[in-house]
């Protein structure tokens, strides 16, 4: 029986021919991130193994991004936790706030994770480089301490469910967004708890890397271990121009083994919405009736890249933000930033009345930067809904692409695309 | 925790789908001091934990307790408040994998999970997987770890097993 392409991946980590679900391995480390929340954790933990040094200074990278530029005393302290490690251990991926952005926005775009790579970070949304071919899984602060001390962590090797999405949506304002939230709409948020999701089809063959970047970014919403889509062409034209090491290319063997095949045609799906407060919890937005908001937010590791910003200034331009609705724009990285600066979208954004951030993670996990007082309503581009993700246990995030979150803010209530346009 | 351990205490009772946000919001990240954090665990699913908890109670919850994000700063509330161990009908992944890597006990055991009611007296092997109900003398078996899991554990978490590791290969 052949293997799945993360089996491959996987094998060739360990050092065996074959490996299969269920099965024990040690597998090598390409790339081992942190951020400024779960980097000092895992600092304080490296510190008690007793090596001194990191495996590879090269393949040590951290990010402040969650609470950075520092909300607070405390978030500073945290930040410089982090700054100070990576110069004790002369690590050279540490970016200084100006220099970066949102960790996952940041690293395909740099070219720091390539196809064909294990790489474990120590933020749940690490699965998003499994759009690039890689795999990629969300750990602990104590799993990155011994990942950043040996190079190598234990993995169970995952059952894959294979997801096939055909057809082409009819609907223009569909995207990646809508195709995984129908999927963990449809599977729900533990629906592929400990396994892999294996996504491809000819709708994912269409499909842009900012938008397959979008859906392998949310497989842990459905509880997967990772998300895969296997590299294509488009894959490598993407990251020939950007990756600063070589990379393989995996792909599943026909006779590979499925624990399960979900096939899902696009062809009518709509622009989903996912309802307080679970990420399962979605409907179509000609389904969500009348539901007023306080606030919009567009960005995030989910959906902050060009893009995301490109399409939501397309519904904006020449329009204004509904009086009674606050916007915030969260441009991923400093490069998305200044393109959205060059090409006028910036400016979009301020004419129709909305606040264009620095790139940070801020209000999506409910650190600051927009966050919700008690009974407030917000739509949102991010990645969760859970009681209280955004700020009071009392108030709600509904979860959208960027064109709905932007056809909202204009109306004050969620919308349609085509009710603005 | 030692190889021949029993847990007891009085039950905790949580729902499905127990979030890393709901054990300790994102608003109590700016440290990771385990005496801050745990004065926070799970503040807005059980308001009165703080006064109530005592060492080692016991916490129960339904399917995919955990999910979320990644911090681990989720168990460490947890093991800091007073709670002994999880149980649970099943865990998210990350949670999962960071409770045995701080030595927090965790047992999947969909059974006792569903029957319990909070306030219940529990007995926990956590070696064994084995949980005894003292109200209602009533034993419920649950998953026991892998070999290679219950290493770590019984080791007081990954980071000592690790050491004693680096150590043994110099």
């Amino acid at each position: 029986m052949g293997m799945t392409v993360t089996e491959k991946i996987l094998a060739a980590h360990a050092g065996l021919d074959k490996v299969s679900p269920g099965q024990l391995i040690n597998a090598k480390l390409d790339i081992v991130l942190a951020n400024d929340i779960t980097g000092p954790l895992a600092i304080k933990e490296f510190e008690k193994i007793g090596v001194k040094k990191v495996f590879d200074k090269d393949k040590v990278v951290l990010i402040p991004d969650h609470f950075a530029p520092a909300k607070d005393i405390p978030s500073a302290q945290q930040c410089l936790d982090i700054k100070n490690f990576s110069r004790q251990q002369e690590l050279s991926n540490y970016y200084e706030v100006g220099r970066t952005g949102i960790e996952h926005c940041f690293l395909p775009e740099q070219g720091l994770v390539v196809p064909g790579d294990v790489v474990i970070g120590a933020d749940s949304h690490t699965c998003t480089y499994g759009a690039l071919g890689a795999f990629s899984t969300g750990v602990g602060s104590t799993d990155l301490a011994v990942g950043m001390a040996m190079g190598e962590i234990w993995f169970r090797v995952p059952e894959t469910i294979k997801v096939v999405l055909s057809g082409k949506p009819k609907n223009p304002w569909v995207s990646g967004k809508d195709y995984i939230l129908a999927i963990i709409g449809k599977i729900g948020v533990d629906g592929a708890q400990y396994k892999t999701l294996e996504i491809c089809g000819s709708a994912i063959n269409d499909l842009s890397i900012e938008g397959r970047l979008t859906m392998a970014n949310m497989a842990i919403e459905a509880g997967a271990k990772n998300g895969i889509i296997a590299a294509d062409e488009k894959t490598e034209e993407y990251v020939k121009l950007r990756a600063k090491r070589p990379w393989k290319v995996y792909k599943s063997d026909p006779d590979a083994h499925y624990e399960q095949i979900i096939e899902i045609d696009v062809t009518d799906l709509e622009p989903q919405v996912a309802f307080p407060h679970l990420p399962s919890n979605t409907r179509a937005v000609s389904q969500a009736g009348n539901v007023p908001i306080d606030q919009v937010v567009i960005g995030s590791c989910t959906n902050g890249r060009f893009e995301d910003l490109w399409q939501a200034a397309e519904i904006m331009k020449g329009k204004k933000v509904h009086p009674q609705v606050r916007t915030i724009v969260i441009p991923g990285t400093q490069e998305i930033y200044l393109q959205a600066v060059q090409e006028g979208l910036v400016k979009t954004f301020i004419e129709a009345g909305a606040v264009v951030s620095t790139p940070t993670c801020g209000p999506c996990l409910g650190g600051y930067m927009g966050i919700l007082a008690k009974g407030e309503r917000a739509i949102a581009t991010t990645n969760r809904n859970f009681v209280g993700r955004m700020g009071h246990p009392e108030s709600e995030v509904y979860l959208s692409n960027p064109v709905v979150a932007a056809a909202s803010a204009i109306l004050g209530r969620i919308a349609s695309p085509e009710e603005v346009m | 925790m030692q190889k021949n351990t029993r847990l007891k205490g009085k039950v905790w009772k949580a729902g499905n789908d127990i979030d890393t946000d709901l054990i300790i919001a994102a608003r109590y990240l700016n440290t990771s001091d385990p005496k801050h954090l745990a004065e926070h665990c799970l503040e807005d699913v059980f308001p009165t934990l703080q006064e109530e908890i005592q060492a080692g109670d016991i916490l129960v919850a339904g399917k995919n307790f955990g999910c979320g994000s990644s911090r681990e700063h989720a168990p460490i509330a947890i093991k800091h408040a007073g709670f002994s161990c999880v149980i649970a009908e099943s865990f998210a992944r990350i949670f999962y994998r960071n409770a045995i890597n701080i030595g927090l006990p965790i047992i999947v055991a969909p059974q006792l999970a569903k029957a319990v009611k909070p306030g219940w007296e529990l007995e926990v092997d956590p070696v064994s997987g084995l949980i005894c109900d003292l109200i209602n003398a009533k034993e419920y078996q649950g998953e026991p770890f892998p070999p290679f899991i219950l290493e770590i554990l019984t080791s007081g978490g990954l980071v000592p097993y690790v050491k004693k590791k680096v150590k043994q290969h110099g």
